[in-house]
């Protein structure tokens, strides 16, 4: 049973396609990851899964992405609802101007869990959960921005988690960042699938090749190919996937 | 390649050297020339008012007597108008702002236009907001001449300065954090009460503080909507008569006795620690949101 189905997904920003007929389904527990170059409607179709091109002005969508029985392209769903269900992690790591509790505890907190014990268990057990507990749990009252660059992309992680949702979205979430940190991210990825199912923009192919289990191609706004990561990377279908994964472009 | 090196190393740079300096010094001069001015004022101030600015000049009616007069009623004057002020015009500016930079549609030609209006009122007169308070809350809605109608005007006259600095501190929260907020949920207001505003409170301030020190200092408004020149007693409500400390000073001064020029410059001291003591406070709040931020 697939996680989420997308078929013939069309996106424009104004006259521009940035997405043709994409047809794509997303497996529960998979790691996808979205390969391509700048420009090819990766990004804008990871934000079609929470509904985060909302906020750019003049686009217009057709198809349907269907999750959890609604097509959510649909314009009357309930969009806070399906954020909840489905967090997203971005490219340049975003922590609030609040301590790292209050980061963690931001979602859940707005959304009406007040009693402060059951707050402390969220917090410990996300910040856990992104690998991040034993480095801050002696100061969760300081700022988030005090951590260094990683940590501070462990801790929008944990901000996710601690909502609970289905699916995580995430932007090119290591592109800011070191290749230390860049390897604790990709770990705790593959110990997330077990609970989660991911969606991954990454300008890295060894990243995509590391950690993910599908792997999709896209170019000028068409998924050019789509499979096994092992299979895409040893053996690509198109000459197209075969060059970009070797480096002849992109 | 060596004639360069050699150059290079002949170059004098004793004239880039002392013009640096030189502009450090006429920089240094241009700052301190406000500071003198200042200086200048403070002390002719209290060198005028010695003697004359004590507890019983605070705590006295005005009287047609210098030696007896006192400032009591254009303080507390004063602090009504600015606390209605205060309360009218930062709750009705940061909504303006918030609605013109969060909810509105800024191609929307209607939305577009009252953003020109906003802009272009902060350089009215503000005599001319005198003439309108003058009609608007004196005449037509009748409240006389009040400190109700006094300090809707001073709203009037201090919102559009209010409502652009706080324009600009809410475009300043980066795009980021409102998608961090977003991206768990959260709704605009949410979004709004969560992330913009905590993050935009320092320049809102900042920009309140300007606004409602410019209200402080006005007197040619209020003479226009009726603020008095004479009264003995304190205001007990909104919608009483009232003096404020410009126009009793501006009062004193107008008066032919050499000693009401002293006790006009001990008004103007009394204005000015009003002034400083009601930034400071309004720092102090913007600085323990600041360090929050940073």
């Amino acid at each position: 049973m697939s996680k989420i189905i997308v078929e013939d997904l069309n996106f424009y920003y104004g006259d521009v396609q940035a997405l043709k007929d994409v047809n794509m389904t997303i497996e529960p527990n998979e790691i996808t990851a979205l390969i391509g170059p700048s420009g090819c409607g990766k990004s804008t179709f990871l934000r079609a899964f929470n509904r985060m091109n909302d906020f750019i002005k003049n686009t217009s969508v057709d198809g349907s992405i269907i999750y959890d029985g609604m097509n959510i392209v649909d314009k009357d769903i309930d969009v806070v609802e399906l954020r909840m269900k489905v967090g997203m992690v971005f490219q340049k790591p975003n922590p609030l101007p609040k301590s790292i509790f209050e980061n963690v505890i931001y979602g859940p907190k707005r959304h009406g869990l007040k009693k402060k014990h059951l707050q402390k268990e969220l917090v410990e057990s996300s910040l856990k959960q992104a690998a991040l507990w034993e480095e801050v749990k002696e100061d969760l009252n300081k700022s988030g921005f005090e951590l260094s660059g990683g940590q501070q992309q462990r801790l929008c992680i944990a901000r996710c988690l601690s909502m609970k949702p289905d699916i995580l979205l995430f932007d090119e979430p290591t592109s800011a960042l070191d290749p230390i940190s860049t390897m604790k991210i990709e770990d705790l990825l593959v110990q997330l699938k077990e609970h989660y199912t991911i969606i991954i923009v990454t300008h890295s192919m060894h990243q995509a090749a590391r950690i993910s289990d599908k792997t999709a191609f896209f170019l000028n706004g068409e998924v050019i190919e789509m499979g096994e990561t092992g299979e895409i990377f040893s053996n690509a279908k198109d000459n197209r996937t075969e060059r970009y994964i070797s480096g002849k472009f992109g | 390649m060596k004639d360069y090196h050699d150059q290079l190393h002949n170059y004098n740079t004793k004239p880039k050297v002392m013009l640096n300096r030189l502009f450090y010094i006429i920089l240094l001069v241009m700052t301190m020339f406000s500071v003198f001015v200042l200086a200048i004022l403070l002390y002719t101030i209290i060198r005028d008012s010695w003697g004359w600015f004590n507890w019983d000049f605070i705590t006295s009616m005005p009287s047609r007597k210098a030696e007896n007069a006192g400032i009591y009623s254009a303080l507390l004057g004063s602090i009504w108008t600015i606390g209605l002020t205060a309360l009218f015009s930062i709750p009705l500016g940061v909504g303006t702002a918030l609605y013109l930079e969060e909810y509105s549609d800024k191609a929307n030609h209607i939305n577009r236009f009252i953003q020109l209006n906003i802009s272009n009122l902060a350089g009215i007169p503000s005599i001319v907001y005198g003439m309108l308070g003058l009609a608007v809350f004196v005449r037509f809605l009748a409240f006389q001449r009040s400190i109700l109608s006094g300090a809707l005007t001073l709203t009037l006259l201090i919102l559009p300065v209010i409502i652009v600095s706080s324009q600009e501190a809410i475009k300043s929260v980066p795009t980021n954090l409102k998608e961090a907020s977003y991206a768990v949920g959260m709704t605009k207001w949410q979004t709004i009460t969560g992330v913009v505003l905590p993050f935009s409170i320092p320049g809102i301030l900042t920009g309140s503080i300007l606004g409602v020190s410019r209200a402080m200092g006005e007197a040619a408004p209020l003479i226009l909507v009726g603020a008095a020149g004479y009264i003995n007693f304190a205001p007990k409500s909104v919608f009483d008569a009232y003096t404020t400390l410009p126009i009793q000073i501006f009062n004193w001064t107008s008066r032919p006795q050499a000693e009401f020029q002293k006790i006009a410059a001990a008004g103007i001291l009394l204005l000015l620690i009003f002034l400083l003591t009601s930034n400071a406070i309004a720092i102090v709040i913007r600085n323990k949101y600041q360090n929050r931020i940073d």
